[in-house]
């Protein structure tokens, strides 16, 4: 469908206010590849599911245009854009049987008796459900249901899925189960997929590309390891994973680094999201990049520590330590035979690399 | 405890007793505080419902004035063959005992509630039985029948006491061949009625169609409604539910005669059609004292009993059923006819059956504003019970309708299932 290098999906301007007093989203611009897994992940409010509802249909743009393709999607109603979609709380039929639920797509479009059939019975051995046509919705499990759903939305074979929270129903273990699911039938049929979440971890393990919405505007679009490790903003770098943040003012800009003074120390850090001298900051460190007792002068930031408090979890222990005036500061410890050991009350120095450590708007 | 299980696999309590007793015993308590607090509620259902109408109904087949007056006379005339008149012991006895009820203050009355009772099955019977009760008290000796015919020459008719053969059993299934428009010839055979007096058919068909009708419109004025109730925001549906409530706090009475001010002759809306100049000032329309106006009243008074049903069922089908349809592939009409419709058949069956049972019992509001054709079988209902004071076709009439409904309810739970019924 998408024809040389036009993007499959593309979101040109767009606004959209229900009031006509709050944009709810803010001048959008979003291009998505055909075959690409994006994900729209944000707290909620963010505008992300007012997104999928526009590409969905089910709200007009107040301002912009939205494009499959080279058609234009504004004026088409929700039955003819042939787009499938993924209820959060499956939205099945609670009147039909799961095979009628996957079989009514089909119907709609006409299709004969055998073809629906065939179809009907692809998509529940896909999902692994094949034993279960004749039953109710209602007599299903919550994680069935969601399979349903799922099937339902591919049934027809659209060339672009829309997911609304999904998996947000589903107990902890039966989600993470889903998400490889949906991740492995994405890779087999190669369809599009628009995922929306407010669940980071989600979103990590299953997008090409990550778009964090806030404040109904992307913060920044990315692959899940450029969003962790390279944020752009203060807001990326506390919504995906942990972070400890430092403000600070900037002091001296020198290439690509800069030294923020924070509590009365210079922190050599990566010059990223600040205009010059003068301007504040917010420093972004992430927990797992910060050294213990390192040798002094191995590491261009150490810095002071005392030990606050320790948490142990297993796989490492979380240290809430105070540094350069930040009585949050984590450090996570592995939990290796040759960790440092520390005890509550302890002086400990700190440090961290500049690469680590990037200098943010405030 | 932990149960263990004997050899004969029954399983058991720790202390050997069957379970299933162990459980009754442990519950027994709490069985027996619940049935204690239904017992006031239970009681006065007996009392106050299922009692009069058990009376009610009793009544209907209750036929004892005639047995209880000439037990003597019916005892001959059973022995009767009915072809020629009966013997000169029959009219002796007859007269005995008219003379004897007559003699004492206490049963003279009961000559007339005989009279009464035979008049229902051959008018006229009782002038005929009060004119021949005051007469034969001076006949002392016999030939008896001679007198009696010389008295009414209808004594000379094998047919008149016939009749009071007929009406001589204690119970009687009369009133409601009656109710049915049907009737018993002297020699017991069920035959119609006199076309003239033929009007209970007529009337049961008009209040079922009636009933019918309304629930038909009540269905088509609800339906959006508390589809609008259901899906716009909080704020506004509750407003617009206080609109749809607000007739269950007015009383039925004021409804029904501001339905006369709005639809008389020279009532609000015959006035503003030829204001406008739609009808003439000679030919306003008739709307109310005839079907129409009994119509339109009582589809206004039941429909919250149409909305209320309908929006909780509605109230519970997720938006996102239709937005999943129409994205599925399908266009609003087809979403709504396979996804959304199938979802409130619960909703659209109660508020029916609610409404129609409702309906096909409704007296004040035909009796206000229906006039002469606009009445239903309620209305002969009253008619008889205040009016004619003929309860036992009064309790026939109403044993009639009651069965109608239970059949209904029956055909709805065989149909829909009751416990699919969703009333709020």
């Amino acid at each position: 469908m998408a024809n040389g290098n036009q993007p499959f999906v593309q979101f040109k301007n767009v606004q959209k206010t229900y009031d006509g007093e709050i944009l709810v989203v803010k001048d959008l611009n979003l291009d998505i590849e055909n075959g690409e897994f994006l994900t729209m992940l944000g707290p909620s409010g963010s505008g992300k599911t007012t997104c999928l509802m526009m590409l969905a249909g089910f709200e007009t743009p107040t301002q912009g245009q939205i494009m499959l393709g080279d058609t234009e999607l504004n004026n088409v109603p929700p039955h003819k854009r042939g787009i499938g979609m993924v209820f959060q709380n499956y939205a099945l039929f609670p009147h039909m049987s799961v095979a009628e639920n996957l079989a009514f797509p089909l119907e709609v479009r006409k299709m004969s008796k055998a073809e629906t059939e065939q179809k009907v019975n692809r998509a529940l051995d896909m999902v692994e459900l094949g034993a279960f046509g004749d039953r109710r919705p209602g007599q299903l499990s919550g994680g069935q249901q969601q399979r349903v759903a799922l099937a339902r939305a591919l049934v027809f074979e659209p060339d672009l899925v829309l997911m609304d929270e999904p998996l947000g129903a589903l107990d902890k273990n039966l989600r993470e189960q889903m998400q490889y699911e949906i991740k492995h039938i994405h890779e087999n049929l190669g369809m599009s997929v628009v995922y929306v979440t407010h669940d980071q971890s989600e979103a990590l393990t299953m997008s090409d590309r990550i778009a964090v919405f806030n404040d109904g505007k992307i913060q920044q679009l990315a692959k899940p390891a450029d969003l962790y490790e390279r944020p752009d903003n203060a807001f990326v770098a506390q919504f995906i994973g942990e972070n400890n943040r430092l403000s600070g003012k900037v002091t001296a800009v020198n290439g690509t680094g800069c030294t923020v003074e924070v509590a009365g120390n210079a922190v050599q850090s990566l010059k990223v999201n600040i205009s010059g001298q003068g301007d504040t900051s917010t420093l972004s460190i992430r927990p797992e990049r910060v050294q213990l007792a390192p040798e002094p002068g191995s590491l261009p930031n150490i810095f002071d520590g005392k030990v606050l408090e320790l948490i142990y979890l297993g796989d490492h222990i979380r240290c809430r330590m105070s540094c350069c005036g930040d009585d949050e500061f984590i450090v996570k410890v592995p939990n290796t035979h040759q960790h440092t050991s520390i005890a509550k009350g302890d002086d400990v120095r700190v440090g961290w690399e500049i690469d680590d450590c990037r200098a943010l708007d405030a | 405890m932990a149960a263990i299980t004997e050899n004969d696999g029954m399983m058991r309590a720790a202390d050997g007793t069957p379970l299933k007793q162990a459980l009754a015993r442990a519950t027994r308590m709490n069985k027996a505080r619940a049935f204690l607090l239904t017992t006031p509620l239970l009681a006065f259902i007996l009392v106050t419902f299922i009692l009069p109408i058990g009376l009610m109904l009793f009544r209907s087949i209750d036929t004892p004035e005639v047995s209880a007056a000439f037990p003597k006379t019916l005892a001959i005339l059973q022995e009767w063959d009915g072809n020629d008149l009966p013997g000169e012991d029959a009219y002796a006895s007859f007269a005995s005992e008219m003379q004897e009820l007559a003699s004492d203050r206490d049963t003279r009355s009961m000559i007339s509630r005989a009279g009464t009772r035979l008049n229902y099955i051959q008018s006229g019977f009782r002038s005929l039985m009060n004119k021949t009760s005051r007469r034969i008290q001076r006949v002392e000796e016999p030939p008896f029948k001679e007198a009696f015919i010389k008295i009414d020459k209808r004594w000379g008719e094998a047919d008149t006491w016939k009749t009071i053969r007929q009406a001589g059993s204690r119970y009687s299934t009369r009133a409601y061949l009656n109710a049915l428009d049907l009737t018993t010839s002297p020699d017991g055979e069920i035959v119609a009625q006199p076309e003239i007096k033929q009007i209970y058919v007529t009337l049961f068909e008009r209040t079922i169609w009636v009933s019918i009708g309304v629930t038909v419109a009540c269905i088509a004025l609800a339906y959006p409604i508390s589809y609008l109730l259901a899906t716009l925001p909080s704020g506004t549906s509750n407003l617009l539910m206080i609109f749809v409530l607000l007739p269950f706090w007015t009383s039925l009475l004021v409804r029904t005669t501001s339905w006369i001010v709005l639809l008389q002759t020279n009532g609000v809306i015959n006035d503003i059609l030829v204001w406008i100049g739609i009808v003439g000032d000679d030919s306003r329309i008739q709307m109310i004292y005839n079907m129409t106006g009994t119509f339109i009243a009582m589809t206004h008074i039941l429909l919250p009993f149409m909305v209320l049903p309908l929006y909780s069922v509605m109230k519970t089908i997720p938006r996102d059923h239709m937005r999943a349809a129409r994205s599925l592939g399908a266009n609003p009409m087809i979403a709504f006819m396979r996804i959304y419709l199938p979802q409130t058949v619960a909703g659209v069956g109660a508020g029916s059956i609610l409404v129609f049972i409702l309906a096909i019992g409704y007296y004040i509001t035909p009796a206000l504003v229906g006039g002469q054709d606009g009445q239903l079988i309620s209305n002969i209902i009253e008619y008889h019970m205040k009016k004619s004071l003929n309860w036992g076709l009064a309790a026939a009439l109403g044993g009639i309708l009651l069965a109608g409904v239970l059949a209904l309810y029956w055909l709805y739970n065989r149909i829909v299932g009751i416990s699919n019924m969703k009333l709020g």
